[in-house]
């Protein structure tokens, strides 16, 4: 399956935004998602089905003013 | 005190966290500034670099209260969608919100600001919203739930200071009880007195900070004239006037004569 990750093209098995997270090596990150748009809760990650074309942002803490 | 949300700070200065030389000169400028509370953002994390996670140990490492800003976004769904992952990655209820409407001039989209404020206030954010000194959409965004004012000075980075001082006046008058705290724009300590001589709660600073030649002596200055500004509107600055009016009193002056008078 083909979706966008961070902006870019990404392939991947995950089922899940779960999945997608642990594969990526945030299973323990202090990350925050997004999908379509729209915020996902961290609990909610599991229940969060992933379909092609879906667009994904994981973000982090970062310098900010 | 500045009270923000029913906490207090007993600095005035909030300090932008980005641009800075490394991360000492970061973690120094904080400590000169006596800066109790920080912004900080959220970027898209690499899964090779991590880049997020070794800052967040630097903040928490720093024990300050963290502001999280939606730096970049351009409509109220993006702003909101960001503001979500703030709180959850935070642990904060506080947004400085930020929806910006033009590259050039990094200037607040206020439509899209009200928007987001009056979203984000329902769903139990605290919101700062990085306004322009415009007075009916401050009107707005305090119906919108905002306890807090962030007007803009000058355009983020410029370092211009106070472009309209009378509007910023304007605004302190008619919200005698909202925190106003100017946002963006100054690039001297000077500007910053002047900001807190208009009786303003207090400043937010980065670039000016982070981008001079010395940051972490910067960052003192600026908290000493931020401090000094403070003062100054608590004694009470006299009124400015046309003509002179001698300090040295008059009566009893040596060789003076009636006829001098006039």
């Amino acid at each position: 399956m083909k979706i966008l990750l961070n902006g870019e093209a990404f392939a991947t098995d995950a089922k899940t935004l779960d999945e997608l997270c642990a594969w990526l090596g945030f299973a323990e990150a202090k990350v925050a998602t997004a999908v379509n748009g729209s915020f996902v809760s961290a609990p909610s990650r599991g229940t969060t089905k992933l379909a092609e074309a879906d667009e994904i942002e994981i973000v982090a803490p970062r310098q900010g003013g | 005190m500045l009270t923000l949300y029913g906490k207090s700070f007993a600095s005035r200065l909030l300090l932008g966290t980005a641009q800075y030389p490394s991360p000492s000169s970061l973690k120094q400028a904080i400590e000169a500034a006596g800066a109790e509370i920080v912004t900080v953002s959220l970027r898209r994390e690499s899964s090779r670099a991590r880049t997020g996670q070794g800052f967040w140990a630097l903040i928490e490492q720093m024990g300050c209260h963290v502001l999280p800003n939606t730096a970049g976004c351009r409509t109220a769904k993006e702003a909101i969608a960001t503001a979500k992952m703030a709180r959850e990655l935070f642990g904060t209820n506080w947004v400085k919100l930020e929806v910006i409407a033009n590259d050039d001039t990094l200037q607040p989209d206020l439509f899209g600001l009200v928007e987001a404020a009056a979203a984000l206030s329902g769903e139990g954010f605290e919101v700062l919203p990085y306004t322009t000194e415009d007075l009916s959409a401050a009107e707005r965004l305090v119906a919108a739930g905002c306890a807090v004012l962030m007007p803009w000075a000058a355009p983020i980075g410029s370092a211009r200071g106070l472009i309209n001082k009378e509007a910023l006046k304007t605004l302190r008058a008619y919200f005698p009880d909202i925190p106003l705290i100017v946002d963006a724009g100054l690039g001297a300590p000077s500007h910053a007195a002047e900001v807190m001589e208009m009786g303003y709660d207090g400043v937010l600073l980065n670039t000016a900070v982070a981008k001079a030649g010395d940051p972490v002596k910067m960052a003192a200055a600026f908290a000493k004239a931020i401090a000094a500004g403070r003062l100054a509107f608590e004694a009470g600055l006299i009124e400015p006037r046309d003509m002179a009016q001698p300090s040295t009193p008059v009566a009893g002056t040596p060789f003076f004569k009636i006829d001098q008078a006039s």
